[in-house]
């Protein structure tokens, strides 16, 4: 193997330290394994920190009724039953006791009046189902986990970022990487290899999302030779603030519609109730986000092209105890006192419910030494999440993704030697932008992709559109081969956007193609020229696979429920709720 | 629309100098929209922490105008515009480049501080009445702009000897959890060198999460050192009741 980089040898290598990285990589420590962890920013910064609401789990301690079945239940249909069914079964029934767990890690929820863990409404949730420490629960989580890790003897590698999976043959055996700080190469060798890498929201203009989720996990999976399914489910979270410019997109958690926060047009009308009258504004994501949309569009907008969200009609200081980081962002940055008027909101891409397609009891993708976790991986969410399904998705998974990921680098005896030639390709295609002279600067093309994602694959979508988004990403991909970066490899942000643009292309090209062929609509996907759902579509998940030097988008049949689950879903309510 | 001039510190361990960009000002701007916004116009390769820009991830910290904020929440509006706008990194640590500091220093202190040890058998229920302290303490989002205006990091460089108001604030998180078994008074009082805090409440006035650090958490835990280690009838009850 090449000695002109710096290597390290690691049996399990996880790349993100978000929650799902975080808990996969406490597992795969806790079996013995040796443990690296890459992560973009520095360790406690990642997307994770960002989550508000609270985590779902069927605690049943607010509603004693609630139970894994209620929850399985509820995250099929709000998943338009496209979920993979055995994820979803997996993720109600080991909730409650990954939040536990994390308590008795050392996080500390909000109680109930005798003394247990409080749990909060959320939309699609059929009881109130969010444990929750008020609207800082990704924050409480992801401190938990980094300080249960630190003391575990993880080997973290903060401010590192991998631009390529090395491979043997078809089998994952280590990653390229680069140090964000002095811009210097390094190698790992590892027996397997845990993808958590977060979302892709970045290849939008208007997004919740922060720098670092330009979709790499899903396209590193891509590019060594793995299955994603479902790209065309992009949600768009219905509440992100919409003033000042600075801020678009920025999130408003939904703990404020869970503690009765109201939504209403420039009529003043709660309007909601000719979307869905039954749950108002707890209906889910999909179906809320279409809604603000809808009202902008048709000129009952906020002043700045938003809804109006109303909480003050509840106590102030309830407010700012339930609520204070929301208090505090719009009273800092928007100049709104929440505790006295309305918020102005609007859609923002927040999250993907496509990914890596992994095996759900082991997060193994179709890749061998490959797995997925968190929002890297699909299948889950189907084709729409629940709010506070995330939280509690990257604990379960992450956890059995460290579990799978330990067990078979158990069974490896030894590193597979590196391909020298891998590693100078990966080397030549980092420094190319370096060498080249005239072409654009990365943030001009990166501001073109998120121009397009934006108007021809938001929340509506139709062909002419996306066969328009298509190629012009198609464009913005040659362009990408031009970018010319300037200045030392120092710690240099245009340099490392050059590098996420490409996976962001690489998404982006999923996401339209995925949505091109789904011809219905469904969940997060929404088509004007098809407009309702397909009940034979709606068996089908969409794949993209490289083949050859292309990306090729199928349909590949769901795989099937068995009937005792088949049974809880078609179940009335009240018949699963006892 | 009206332009601001912003005074930016480019350079790296071996030195650099301010530089100026001027910067169109929108409505609502923050300090880290400018910087992002000379990014993309003039200067690729600008380096800057960022993550959130919601301060929730405490990423952005730098010296506005020689005040320690997160550029994320500093708004221009709230700001003379009639004179240049300086950003620099924090000044108690290393400069790795431009606008990144090298903060690794408190990721090696974190580890030396005990983690979270519950008591054995007890039972997992408390009152929100008896969390609301320990919440207090785990909104930090470690920004580390605590450890970079205090005194004893800032100018007296103690940082073999002393570990700074951030992992106070975490141990006070620890002491103060009803179900943790642990006594950390001697690390404190020994390898975090709590007695070089003078509670000039420096880090406190730049807390972002608006985190009584002195108050709640540095007097409380400099008190449980003195009872544990200076007062031989504290001692000897708590030897015998087993209270921490």
């Amino acid at each position: 193997m090449s000695v002109r980089f710096e290597s390290h040898d690691v049996d399990v290598l996880v790349i993100g330290a978000g929650g799902a990285g975080l808990r996969a990589a406490i597992e795969a420590s806790a079996m013995g394994a040796r443990v690296g962890v890459v992560c973009k920013s520095l360790l406690g910064k990642a997307h994770t920190v960002m989550a508000e609401g609270g985590v779902a789990a069927a605690l049943a301690h607010v509603d004693p009724k609630d139970s894994w079945k209620v929850h399985f239940r509820d995250t099929m249909l709000g998943g338009k039953m496209l979920n993979h069914w055995r994820m979803a079964q997996l993720h109600a029934q080991e909730a409650p006791e990954r939040v536990r767990e994390l308590e008795r890690w050392g996080a500390v929820f909000d109680r109930t009046g005798d003394g247990r863990i409080l749990q909060r409404n959320f939309g699609g949730h059929s009881s109130p189902r969010l444990a929750h420490v008020g609207d800082r629960t990704g924050l409480e989580m992801i401190r938990t986990l980094q300080d249960h890790g630190v003391h575990q003897g993880l080997e973290v590698y903060m401010e590192c970022t991998v631009s390529k999976l090395l491979l043997d043959g078809g089998r994952v055996i280590g990653a390229f990487a680069y140090w964000r700080e002095t811009g210097r190469f390094v190698v790992f060798r590892a027996k397997s290899v845990v993808l958590a890498t977060g979302g892709i929201g970045k290849a939008y203009k208007v997004t919740s999302n922060s720098w670092e989720y330009t979709g790499d996990g899903h396209a590193l999976a891509y590019e060594a030779g793995a299955e994603l399914i479902d790209m065309e489910f992009v949600q768009f979270h219905p509440t992100g603030m919409v003033w000042p410019p600075g801020v678009h997109g920025i999130l408003v958690t939904e703990a404020v519609r869970g503690e009765g926060g109201v939504l209403r047009n420039s009529t003043g009308e709660r309007f909601m109730e000719r979307y869905d009258p039954k749950r108002m504004e707890l209906s889910t994501r999909d179906m809320v986000a279409r809604a603000i949309y809808t009202e902008v569009k048709e000129g009952r907008g906020s002043p700045h092209g938003g809804a109006f969200l109303d909480i003050s009609h509840k106590p102030a200081e309830l407010v700012k105890k339930k609520l204070p980081s929301m208090y505090h962002q719009f009273l800092e940055l928007a100049d709104v006192d929440i505790t006295k008027g309305p918020m102005e909101v609007g859609p923002t891409t927040h999250y993907i419910m496509g990914g890596v397609r992994v095996d759900p009891d082991t997060g193994a993708s179709t890749l061998p030494g490959l797995y997925a976790a968190g929002e890297t991986s699909g299948g889950m969410h189907g084709a729409n999440r629940l709010g506070g399904n995330s939280l509690s998705d990257l604990l379960v998974f992450g956890r059995r993704a460290g579990m799978g990921a330990a067990e078979a680098a158990k069974k490896i005896p030894g590193h597979a030697e590196l391909d020298p030639a891998q590693i100078e390709a990966a080397e030549r295609e980092m420094l190319a932008p370096f060498e080249r002279r005239g072409g654009p600067s990365p943030y001009e093309v990166h501001a073109k992709l998120q121009e397009t994602m934006q108007s021809l694959v938001g929340i509506f979508r139709v062909e002419a559109d996306l066969r328009k988004a298509i190629d012009e990403i198609a464009a913005l991909a040659r362009e990408a081969e031009r970018i010319t970066v300037t200045g030392a490899r120092e710690f240099n942000p245009g340099w490392h956007l050059a590098r996420d643009l490409r996976s962001m292309l690489l998404c982006s090209e999923a996401v339209a193609r995925s949505a091109l062929l789904r011809k219905e609509s469904r969940g997060g996907h929404a088509r004007l020229d098809y407009p309702n759902p397909d009940p034979e579509l709606g068996k089908k998940n969409s794949v993209a696979r490289r083949e050859g030097g292309a990306m090729s988008v199928t349909q590949a049949p769901l795989p099937e429920m068995p009937a005792e689950l088949r049974a809880i879903v078609d179940a009335d309510l009240e018949l699963v709720k006892v | 629309m009206k332009e601001a001039v912003f005074h930016v510190y480019r350079g790296d361990a071996k030195g650099g100098a301010l530089q100026e960009y001027k910067v169109k000002v929108e409505e609502g701007m923050v300090v880290l929209d400018a910087i992002h916004r000379i990014q993309a116009e003039s200067a690729p390769d600008l380096a800057v922490r960022w993550n959130c820009k919601a301060a929730k991830c405490g990423s952005c910290s730098a010296e506005v105008n020689g005040k320690p904020k997160l550029m994320c929440k500093t708004r221009l509006d709230a700001m003379p515009l009639d004179r240049p706008v300086t950003v620099r990194p924090m000044r108690s640590f290393p400069v790795i480049k431009d606008l990144v500091s090298d903060v690794k220093w408190n990721y090696e202190v974190n580890k030396k501080i005990p983690a979270f040890t519950p008591k054995k058998d007890a039972e997992w229920r408390w009152k929100q009445e008896d969390i609301d302290r320990v919440q207090e303490f785990r909104k930090c989002i470690e920004c580390f702009l605590c450890q970079n205006v205090c005194h004893v990091i800032r100018e007296h460089d103690e940082k073999a000897r002393f570990a700074g108001p951030r992992f106070f604030v975490r141990v006070a998180g620890l002491e103060t959890h009803p179900m943790d078994s642990l006594n950390r008074t001697k690390l404190l009082k020994d390898s975090m060198g709590i007695g070089y805090c003078n509670i000039t409440k420096c880090c406190t006035e730049v807390c972002p999460e608006d985190i009584h650090i002195t108050d709640n958490a540095i007097i409380p835990l400099k008190e449980r050192v003195v009872d544990d280690h200076y007062d031989p009838v504290i001692k000897v009850i708590r030897l015998v009741t087993g209270k921490k």
